[in-house]
């Protein structure tokens, strides 16, 4: 059984079709790349994946269980964070603060305020933001505002994580720091499903990839066979 | 010594300061004038209000236009019920139906964009102002209730316990995890949803808690004014002041709306009682109007700003990771 | 029979009227991202203007010429001041909608103050055209017709204007994606504030067609506020079209409740309203 798997999963906005019939599945240890042109519909099969939105037809399975018409906050719960394209962390609230409130309400296992306060600040010492935690998250550079974005969604004790280009806007040594956290991650037993531009990044990385253009999944494969496919160079070229 | 100042370090307050303030207001009908009284009845009802209020519409950023709906619904059930109950049963009762009604409005329009929230709430008065004056026309062929009063200093002493209640709940709720939700929902509605809050609960449960204070509030203050009928229990205008008054004075902590409601309530105490008589809905709007482009964040808020302008200034620039 | 009759035609003829005030609303709200809850107070305003014309003697109707202008220069003025000012300094869209929404509601009870101290809170009316006719049994009053007629007018009018015109066209990018329009040359402060005035324009005028027919007193924006949102609601939130012809759906639905009990009106809006947000919120052509 796949950890996260849609079925011709299929939404469109008015006239315009976002995604359309595309199949995926994810298992659990994975890093699976999702890439494809601006437009392709990547963060919105994100959104339907985490239940921000809902598919018009098709299904989507996690951990065995349908979660069609689900509320995000539920299948946050079940194990599945994200990030965003656009940073969305809590601006007057508290470095800290940010991320206790995704173990106080996300953490399946309920802990106290105490004990979210310590897995909190265990989290900012992973990932590296632990002299700011008292810093309002407005205050931070974009960069680590990405990084407390990554700290929240793992507050959560997420089973399956997913990331959207979350290098975007990063120069050069950060990139390469955010390949890092997301192979500690990883490590750490979180399957990731990652959307990128950044083709270092993805090549690296990921286990598998699938490529999506005008809402349709055009290739599916290791990174060396993507990078082979006629298809997808045509795609990326031919733009 | 110890425990004072674990009680300190624990709630984060200075207590000193309110503790004193409010001893002063508790002894007011011992040594203060039957006028006086009375104007503190409305500066207590107008700061339950005003904190009332901040409670949802403060934190989440959805503006609620029904602040009268509710009083109106208090005053209604001191009308129904004033003659055949012990009053304090009464107030809960008034609470009681606005948290109900609040929870039903709240359950179906909170679930979606927030316009729609705001279009219910606002011509909600009117509504149970209409239906109301309908059923009593034409149901029951009387119009208005006689409403058992009590003393003044009687009113006086339900306000302050219960705007000492409201203060209470506002901060225990603020200072707790679901006051954090609550923020947060008010930052960023999606991903507060992502994270695991469940976002549409929480704004309505917060929405009927605050309808509830002012559910009781009508109750307390329905006695001061013995005849009531849908016109006098559902006036707009109370679910301006409160508004007004949380957003001029700032609606990021409890003194904001506290603030507004002192300088708001002294104001129409003066304006209506002066030449400008007829002017002051006139006044009292441009006045909000002219906030919202100024001051969005309140009196408290321009403070805010200017103290951390000032701390900024002072300390030395700190390097950024 | 003949109250059915009564009721379909009376229903569509104040439905024009209707018509007008929530395309108004449709278009402040889908444009200009401002609930206006004074919207009402414009028409009522209009609505006296009207009146106090016809009292010094001239044609209602041609009143319809200085009140749309003066209502289009205040309602762009207003916005260009004021919720400009708010829009330039809300960080995000959600913001202004609330502060814009305060905002209104402050000025609810300014233009409230102004009216009822310039007119008093007494009711007024005229007489126009009250001849009627007998229509298979029913009646069919003159001024009616022409009001309803009128609103229909003007309601076309501008939905051509939007569908054909340079500026119609830059309204609707505008009222679509505000920040690329502005990007593509359209002058986003400008066509805002003419929406927000064209919004203004049509309440004042539907409240001059309104005094043709019905009493006015200073007090009646409130009601006409709440019906707009309910017709807006019903034909979908920023859909002009919507708006047209939810105007006439509750025309006759307002028509019936007042031939059965007239003291539930505003009840059978809100029954309305409640059904709407429970089956279907985005109105019969929203998007």
């Amino acid at each position: 059984m796949h950890l996260l798997q849609g079925d011709k999963v299929t939404v469109n906005f008015g006239g315009l079709v976002a995604v359309s019939e595309v199949d995926f599945y994810t298992d659990t240890g994975e890093i699976l790349g999702l890439i494809g042109p601006n437009g392709a519909g990547k963060t919105t099969l994100f959104n339907l994946i985490s239940a921000a939105i809902k598919p018009r037809s098709g299904s989507i399975t996690f951990k065995g269980k349908n979660i069609t018409g689900m509320k995000p906050y539920q299948v946050c719960r079940m194990g599945m964070s994200r990030t965003f394209q656009t940073v969305k962390v809590f601006g007057n609230m508290s470095v800290l603060d940010n991320v206790r409130l995704a173990s106080l309400f996300g953490n399946p296992q309920k802990p106290s305020e105490s004990e979210a306060t310590r897995e909190a600040s265990e989290l900012l010492e992973f990932i590296g933001l632990s002299k700011d935690a008292y810093l309002s998250a407005s205050e931070l550079t974009l960069a680590n505002q990405k990084r407390l974005e990554m700290a929240r969604a793992l507050a959560a004790k997420p089973e399956l994580l997913l990331l959207d280009e979350l290098m975007a806007g990063l120069n050069q040594t950060e990139v390469s720091d955010a390949m890092e956290d997301i192979r500690q991650v990883r490590d750490r037993g979180v399957t990731i499903i990652m959307i990128e531009h950044v083709m270092k990044a993805i090549m690296s990385i990921c286990d598998r990839i699938i490529v999506l253009n005008y809402g349709k999944k055009i290739a599916e494969g290791t990174p060396e066979e993507i990078v082979k496919s006629k298809t997808v160079i045509e795609v990326y070229l031919g733009e | 010594m110890d425990l004072k100042n674990n009680f300190l370090k624990k709630t984060g307050f200075n207590w000193g300061l309110p503790l004193v303030i409010f001893l002063l207001i508790a002894f007011l009908p011992l040594y203060g004038s039957s006028y006086n009284v009375t104007l503190f009845i409305y500066f207590l009802l107008y700061m339950t209000l005003a904190v009332a209020w901040t409670i949802f519409s403060g934190a989440t950023g959805y503006i609620s236009l029904a602040t009268a709906a509710f009083y109106g619904l208090g005053i209604y059930a001191a009308a129904l019920f004033g003659e055949s109950m012990p009053f304090i049963f009464v107030i809960f009762i008034g609470g009681a139906a606005s948290f109900v009604l609040a929870f039903l409005v709240g359950a179906l329009t909170l679930r979606l964009k927030g316009i729609f929230f705001a279009m219910f709430t606002f011509g909600l008065v009117l509504l149970m102002k209409e239906v109301l004056y309908w059923w009593e026309l034409t149901i029951e062929s009387v119009r208005g209730y006689f409403v058992v009063s009590y003393s003044n200093n009687a009113i006086f002493y339900y306000l302050l316990g219960l705007l000492l209640v409201t203060i209470i709940v506002a901060y225990a709720m603020s200072k707790s995890k679901y006051g954090l939700a609550l923020k947060s929902i008010g930052e960023n509605e999606e991903a507060a949803d992502h994270i695991g809050v469940n976002v549409t609960l929480v704004k309505i449960t917060t929405f009927a808690i605050s309808a509830t204070f002012m559910g009781a509030a009508g109750v307390i203050m329905a006695s001061k004014l013995t005849y009531i009928d849908p016109v006098i229990a559902f006036n707009p205008m109370m679910s301006f002041s409160p508004a007004l008054m949380a957003t001029f004075g700032g609606m990021g902590n409890l003194y904001g709306p506290v603030i507004g409601a002192v300088i708001f309530t002294y104001l129409q105490e003066i304006l209506t009682t002066g030449t400008l008589k007829s002017y002051y809905m006139l006044i009292f709007g441009s006045i909000l109007v002219v906030t919202i482009m100024y001051l969005p964040r309140g009196i408290l808020g321009l403070f805010q700003q200017l103290w951390n302008r000032f701390r900024r200034v002072k300390s030395a620039p700190t390097s950024r990771g | 029979m003949e109250e059915l009759l009564n009721i379909i035609l009376g229903g569509l003829l104040i439905g024009g009227i209707y018509s007008l005030i929530s395309m108004g609303m449709s278009l402040q709200y889908g444009v200009a991202k401002v609930l206006n809850i004074a919207h009402g107070e414009f028409l009522m305003f209009g609505a006296f203007i009207t009146f106090a014309m016809q009292q010094a003697g001239i044609n209602p109707l041609l009143t319809i010429i200085v009140v749309g202008p003066t209502m289009f220069i205040a309602g762009f003025i207003l916005y260009r001041t004021v919720f400009t000012t708010i829009r330039v300094r809300s960080p995000n869209p959600g913001v202004f909608e609330g502060n814009g929404l305060l905002a209104a509601f402050g000025l609810y009870f300014v233009v409230q103050n102004i009216a009822v101290l310039i007119w008093g809170s007494t009711p007024y009316s005229y007489r126009y055209l009250t001849t009627s006719w007998d229509v298979g049994g029913a009646d069919i009053f003159a001024n009616r017709l022409v009001a309803a007629l009128f609103a229909i007018a003007i309601g076309v009018l501008f939905y051509l204007f939007l569908k054909s015109t340079r500026s119609g066209k830059a309204i609707r990018a505008s009222a679509q994606d505000a920040p690329t329009a502005g990007l593509m040359g359209v002058n986003i402060n400008f066509v805002l504030s003419l929406c927000f005035g064209f919004g203004a324009a049509m309440a004042g005028i539907a409240g001059s067609l309104f005094s043709l027919c019905y009493a006015i007193n200073t007090t009646m924006g409130l009601q006409q506020t709440l019906l707009a949102i309910v017709i807006v609601t019903l034909g979908g939130l920023g859909s002009i079209p919507g708006s047209f012809i939810g105007g006439f759906i509750l025309g006759i639905i307002g028509t019936a409740v007042s031939y059965w009990q007239p003291g539930l009106v505003v009840a059978s809006y809100y029954v309305i309203f409640v059904i709407l947000l429970l089956v279907r919120p985005k109105g019969l052509m929203g998007k």
